[in-house]
């Protein structure tokens, strides 16, 4: 995985809430067997409105997601956090994320951040104010910086040194293999072995 | 979490009795006991193994099936290259790394979560995962059963194991009777209205109360598989009797000695008094009725009595903005009665209502009765084991004998992937367990019911309760 520290960019404001992974990307473009590629699924549904604000020349290239509570609720699919990188997207903004998306976004590393509702609608104003308005989010420092102002976002020390570094958990967790392997060994006599 | 006397919860019992590695400042490292695998989500897993020339390290925990890109008016032909090439790449994968499949045309094929607690392999006490939400469903056993994404299929395959954060974990007190007629999928629809969405996010869910523990396997798999659409990473249920019954003898179940100590130790999978749970909520089915959705989140629900809502009623800004959305989307005027909306196709099936029971409720509906000429209604068993129970009853011919359609097992409408698909602007009577903005394809309008609601609102054409047909 590629390490992420500190992203500069513009960002794009969402005014939507319960943001679902159908919404993100729907399944009829799932049926793909790659990790890219999946860009054109992204908010397949809204982008055909041409006042959706993805279609807003304006917010054009812009890399850091600005969107309401309970973004990236539903389905695990991790094609909606593909679908967000491969549309060039670094880092999603929200009050609150759905479980499975932030956990696939930390593993994949899109970065998601928690800034309370009252922040979310002070960056939505300042952003549709100056679409081109610069957005840092800094990871090292847990801090996410707009006109001239910077707050802090909670992430737990694990997920950030594992994006930091640039680390595959795979690897971590085999690591520890011969705790796995002594697990093994005490594992009930009954639990199911598929033949 | 550790300590031997402190009272605990089901769900960290579990959990402890799965912990490999435990370090400060570190996620635990937990055993995975079973790993189900579908067509979908794991295609990138196993690449990733190829790239990094690993293997799965324990093919016999893990099971795969086709159900959510495959068609089901047939078992041989799948029309769209794109959908056979997802298919055959399953089939290559399981073949290559030695993973059992029950693919397209085998007995034990079906939806995911339909196949792992008919073979018996979902059992209290263990840890389940699979790529798919909905994997809350096996948390009806007293399993922690939770759905993870693909890098975490590719992890499970590698490792056998997951690293998780803490767990937090939530008890939903069900106080009261569910009334006749009122069933286990209006009492988790209830729910999440009264919670939303993002009520249960980073919980560990608890059903408990005398309406639980007299539910059915089935209702409390109804249940647990909705877990997710209010937001909890899982929702478990204390194994009793009901669970014992529901496992042995099936093909995975423990036998002879093996199934007294497994039934022992699932007998000490309770909850222990005086254990805390970091959250409780508490739900009260007295006064409840058959329950449906109006928008377009499972949070957006009321009573089939009740009227569309009006969106300047809800307090908060958020949801007066969501409820005006969904509306508009939904094409409905707020005060229109909600059995007067009009569906074009009734659908009754997936991993939350399409089992054996459900099927049979919604029979003792249609029996005698006819499908109404302006609904379309499909009929999609939840496994081929489930299809050829019902044909054994005689339930497909009820279903056809109605107008219904009788389907193949898969995942079918519940998701808009594979071709039964609502066109734009055709609205549905769903026993699936989303009704997202073209969930069930592109433009689709989408009501949630239970199988009984499901089955009258075919006859009536109109949202409607058995009781309305007498």
């Amino acid at each position: 995985m590629e390490k992420f520290t500190v992203h500069t960019g513009t960002a794009v404001p969402l005014r939507r809430s319960n943001v679902d992974t159908d919404q993100i990307i729907p399944a009829v473009y799932l049926k793909r067997v790659t990790r890219t590629g999946f860009e054109d699924g992204l908010f397949n549904a809204w982008r055909s409105d041409p006042a959706f604000v993805l279609n807003n020349p304006a917010y054009a290239g812009a890399s850091v997601l600005v969107a309401g509570p309970d973004f990236g609720t539903g389905s695990s699919r991790e094609h909606a956090v593909w679908a967000l990188q491969n549309y060039g997207f670094k880092a999603v903004v929200a009050p609150r994320f759905g479980d499975i998306f932030r956990g696939n976004a930390l593993k994949a590393g899109l970065l998601p951040i928690e800034l309370d509702l009252k922040v979310v609608e002070e960056l939505w104003a300042a952003i549709e104010a100056d679409p081109q308005l610069s957005v840092t989010v800094d990871l090292q420092d847990r801090q996410l910086r707009a006109a001239g102002r910077e707050w802090a976002f909670p992430i737990d020390d694990f997920s950030r040194w594992r994006l930091l570094e640039g680390l595959d958990d795979i690897g971590l967790t085999l690591r520890h293999e011969e705790s796995i392997t002594a697990f093994e060994q005490g594992r009930p006599e009954w639990t199911p072995v598929v033949h | 979490m550790v300590g031997e006397a402190r009272p605990r919860t089901l769900a960290e019992k579990v959990w402890n009795a799965h912990v490999v590695r435990s370090a400060d400042g570190e996620p635990d490292l937990l055993y995975i006991d079973l790993h189900l695998v579908h067509e979908v989500t794991s295609p990138q897993a196993f690449d990733g193994l190829r790239l990094s020339g690993r293997t799965v390290r324990r093919p016999e925990l893990t099971i795969a099936t086709e159900d959510h890109n495959t068609p089901t008016d047939n078992l041989l032909t799948i029309s769209d290259p794109v959908s056979r090439t997802q298919i055959e790449t399953l089939r290559r994968n399981c073949d290559e790394f030695g993973v059992r499949r029950h693919s397209l045309g085998d007995s034990q094929q079906g939806v995911v979560h339909v196949m792992g607690p008919q073979l018996g392999l979902t059992q209290p006490g263990m840890t389940i995962v699979c790529g798919d939400s909905h994997t809350s469903t096996h948390g009806a056993f007293g399993a922690l059963a939770f759905g993870i994404g693909t890098s975490e299929v590719e992890h499970v395959l590698a490792t056998q194991t997951l690293p998780q954060p803490p767990l937090k974990t939530m008890a939903v007190n069900v106080v009261g009777d569910l009334a006749p007629g009122v069933t286990a999928k209006d009492l988790v629809l209830a729910l999440i209205t009264q919670v939303g969405t993002g009520g249960g996010r980073g919980h560990v869910v608890e059903y408990r109360g005398p309406a639980i523990e007299r539910m059915s396997m089935e209702g409390r798999m109804t249940v647990s598989n909705m877990s997710i659409e209010w937001g909890a990473k899982a929702g478990m249920i204390a194994p009793d009797e009901t669970t014992f019954a529901y496992v042995e003898g099936r093909e995975y179940a423990p036998k002879g000695e093996a199934w007294d100590r497994a039934k022992a130790y699932w007998t000490s999978l309770r909850t222990d008094e005086g254990a805390k749970f970091d959250t409780e909520v508490t739900l009260d089915i007295t006064h409840l009725t058959p329950f449906v959705t109006w928008g377009t989140n499972p949070g957006q629900g009321a009573p089939l009595g009740a009227s569309v809502p009006d969106p300047a009623d809800f307090a908060e800004d958020a949801d007066r903005v969501a409820a005006q959305k969904a509306l508009e989307y939904m094409a409905l005027t707020p005060g229109t009665p909600l059995r007067d909306v009009a569906v074009d196709v009734v659908f009754l099936g997936s991993c939350t209502n399409g089992r054996l029971e459900d099927l049979r409720a919604a029979a003792d509906v249609l029996r005698g009765r006819k499908v109404a000429e302006s609904v379309r209604m499909l009929v999609v068993p939840g496994s081929a084991s489930v299809r050829a129970a019902a044909e054994e009853e005689g339930l497909n011919e009820v279903f056809t004998a109605a107008g219904a359609e009788w389907r193949f097992a898969g995942c079918s409408m519940c998701l808009g992937m594979n071709p039964d698909t609502l066109k734009p602007g055709e609205r549905s009577a769903s026993t699936s367990n989303r009704n997202f903005e073209g969930r069930q394809g592109r433009g689709g309008r989408t009501h949630l019911v239970s199988p009984q609601v499901a089955a009258a609102t075919a006859v009536v054409g109109r949202l409607a309760a058995p009781a309305d047909l007498n």
